[in-house]
């Protein structure tokens, strides 16, 4: 197996020391959130061997706070914790939701929505979500800390825009005002632990009288990263979201999709999903919003 | 490949134990500990042979680094009898049948417990889906679900 080597530093600086370290003198590393990945990988295809570095000791990375303007997830909160705060279930529904559906609930106990995003599958579940949720990803390294959002963090099929020497703190997602609601729907075979053959999260508001006045549309699993679609979100806005807006996202979301034929389905059934997803997200969004 | 060594509490005794980096919670209570009631099936996080709690949360032992056990507390399905006396959900499975090879029933008995004591009066739906990352290869799960819902009976109305 090689050398592993295991570190659990005790500060947000000791840790960038560390990743910082650890790529100038050439030593992999891999970061540890809930590990419900990078376990599985390091006994399958990927067994070479690196420093494992575990941010789940760091104060920063359990931090879970609603605040008025800003929902802040640390990057090592497991999904169990999201899905047991009724506080943030009634704030962001569809994005508890999109971590509750990954696994079962011993992997609850463990996997977290960094994790998901570090982790960069063009199917993780909640990166969809995320940038229908405006979320943006709070990094720090040896050059500081800087935002990036989530459409733009991943970069291909399991990369993202981070250095070696940087890991994600954090996701800041701005708090849900006035009618607002969100929502994330994907396609599997079976009814729960599978992965995702399409996914879409929608995240719109409503004025008064029901016309959408703000709209996010983010897909996963159709193509090498997850997509930020705004002609989706363009044919929301200025609607009441009725059948002919969301026929139109829908049109959208197929649009935006590149999927590949796969054994979890082909580039027709993929592109074709994608778009009822949305719509039904959409309905699902829109009533949230109005019950808001 | 450097040792680590970590302080952690199984089952309520203080335990020390020298890890390799590489080595899943899992191989630690099996191998370093000799506590081979918790079972490996798929060492992949799908079958929940494996469930132990962590800190009051049910996990996957193979999905946990031995080595973030430091500090932490276990509780495996040794810890779940009362020495000789059984605990309720295990003399439950037993007359229900609820298994048969038993390679998959510490993992259901201790993610069953940690089911009841968060929520002692679940419906099936409830039980079915806490329990699905639970796979039985020898009941088709009927007598399971059956020895927790007895369980939670007997728990709520102790005979």
């Amino acid at each position: 197996m090689g050398d592993y080597a295991y570190a659990a530093p005790a500060s947000v600086d000791s840790t960038i020391e560390l990743l910082s370290s650890s790529a100038d003198s050439g030593t992999r590393t891999q970061v540890l959130a809930g590990g419900t990945d990078v376990l599985v990988q390091m006994r399958s295809n990927d067994r070479g061997p690196r420093l494992i570095v575990d941010i789940k000791q760091l104060a920063e990375t359990n931090v879970l706070t609603i605040g008025e303007d800003e929902i802040y997830i640390g990057s090592a909160i497991a999904s169990a914790i999201l899905n047991e705060n009724a506080e943030l279930k009634s704030k962001l529904p569809g994005l508890v939701e999109s971590a509750d559906l990954i696994g079962s609930t011993q992997i609850q106990g463990r996997a977290t929505i960094g994790g998901n995003l570090c982790n960069s599958s063009p199917a993780g579940d909640t990166i969809p979500a995320l940038i229908a949720n405006s979320a943006v990803c709070h990094i720090v390294g040896s050059d500081g800390e800087r935002n990036v959002p989530v459409e733009d963090f991943v970069t291909g099929v399991g990369t993202n825009c981070m250095a070696p020497h940087e890991f994600l703190l954090g996701l800041r997602v701005p708090a849900p005002k006035g009618n607002t609601g969100d929502a994330y729907l994907r396609f599997i075979p079976r009814t729960e632990m599978d992965i995702a053959v399409a996914g879409a999260g929608v995240r719109l508001t409503l004025d008064d009288s029901g016309t959408c006045t703000a709209a996010r549309v983010g897909i996963g699993a159709v193509a090498p990263t997850p997509l930020l679609v705004p002609e989706a979100a363009d044919a929301l806005v200025g609607t009441q979201v009725d059948a002919a807006a969301l026929d139109a996202a829908a049109a959208a979301c197929s649009a935006a999709a590149s999927p590949i034929t796969d054994k979890r389905g082909t580039v027709e059934y993929r592109i074709k999903v994608v778009g009822v997803l949305c719509k039904r997200a959409g309905e699902i969004a829109r009533d949230r919003a109005k019950a808001s | 490949m450097a040792k680590v060594h970590i302080s952690t509490t199984v089952n309520g005794q203080p335990m020390d134990v020298l890890v390799e980096p590489n080595d899943s919670l899992l191989d630690t209570l099996r191998d370093g500990l000799g506590l081979t009631g918790t079972k490996e099936g798929c060492a992949t996080g799908d079958c929940g042979a494996c469930s132990v709690m962590l800190d009051g949360r049910l996990v996957c032992s193979c999905l946990v680094l031995g080595a973030e056990a430091e500090g932490k507390t276990i509780d495996t399905i040794e810890g779940v009898a009362d020495g000789d006396g059984l605990h309720v959900i295990q003399q439950k499975f037993l007359e229900h049948a609820a298994l048969q090879c038993g390679i998959c029933t510490p993992g259901f008995i201790v993610a069953a417990k940690a089911l009841l004591e968060k929520n002692p009066n679940p419906d099936e739906t409830t039980i079915r889906y806490w329990l699905a990352g639970n796979l039985c290869r020898c009941t088709g799960y009927d007598k399971i679900v059956r020895a927790v819902q007895d369980a939670a009976h007997e728990l709520a109305s102790p005979a």
